[in-house]
């Protein structure tokens, strides 16, 4: 049952999701609104790495998601002292 | 008996943690302003996705999967606020615009934007000169 639910509920709802933020990052005014959009982009796709693991039960999928928010985490901080430095 | 209930929490779990990244997504997109959208952003996100975790480690109930979820949502909840700070100070340092509904700005003028250095809040220290930073000498 869960994996049906995961499957037909939650990765469509997530897709939509990790959707919206796109039209964020490209209308944007400044350059840290494309950088929050890009963050919360990084944390839904760990959530969907997550279900993805759960669903087809792989478990290198969980390892992917936490490489993907190191990675995410790294950016940001990156994006953060370019922005405040540039001036 | 324990796997319906385990397999009932791991759903609701998962429901919330999809909705809950769900509205961060919409909050992105609908709020006015760049700190109004991280206070939407870094909490939703973060609790969404450590719903989604949990509700994985629950219906998993196996140690190597749950060693790595558990992990994932110490890592989220550690690095989001610190992401969040440091995006949203450098956001207010170059000057990003508020929402024009803005009540108080209190940080207004405190800012040395040259130096990257706080002053001059509470205590009515003298005005600094500039290149010195409360800190010592900041270039």
């Amino acid at each position: 049952m869960l994996q049906t639910i995961a499957l037909w509920i939650a990765l469509p709802l997530l897709s939509i999701a990790v959707a919206l933020p796109v039209i964020r990052l490209v209308r944007g005014p400044t350059l840290p609104d494309r950088v929050v959009a890009l963050d919360v982009m990084g944390t839904i796709a760990i959530a969907i790495f997550a279900t993805y693991a759960l669903i087809n039960a792989q478990l290198a999928f969980l390892d992917a998601a936490l490489v993907v928010g190191l990675i995410g985490f790294i950016g940001t901080v990156a994006f953060a002292y370019y922005a405040e430095r540039r001036i | 008996m324990i796997s319906l209930i385990q397999e009932i929490v791991s759903t609701v779990l998962m429901l919330i943690g999809t909705l809950l990244l769900l509205l961060a997504g919409i909050g992105i997109v609908r709020m006015p302003d760049i700190f109004l959208r991280m206070s939407a952003a870094s909490k939703a996100s973060s609790l969404g996705a450590g719903c989604v975790l949990l509700s994985v480690a629950v219906s998993a109930a196996d140690i190597a999967v749950t060693v790595r979820a558990i992990a994932g949502i110490l890592f989220l909840l550690l690095t989001a606020p610190v992401a969040s700070h440091m995006i949203g100070r450098a956001a207010y340092m170059i000057g990003a615009p508020l929402w024009k509904g803005t009540v108080i700005d209190e940080l207004k003028g405190h800012y040395d934007t040259r130096g990257h250095t706080l002053s001059g809040v509470g205590a009515p220290s003298p005005r600094p000169r500039r290149g010195t930073g409360p800190l010592g000498d900041n270039p």
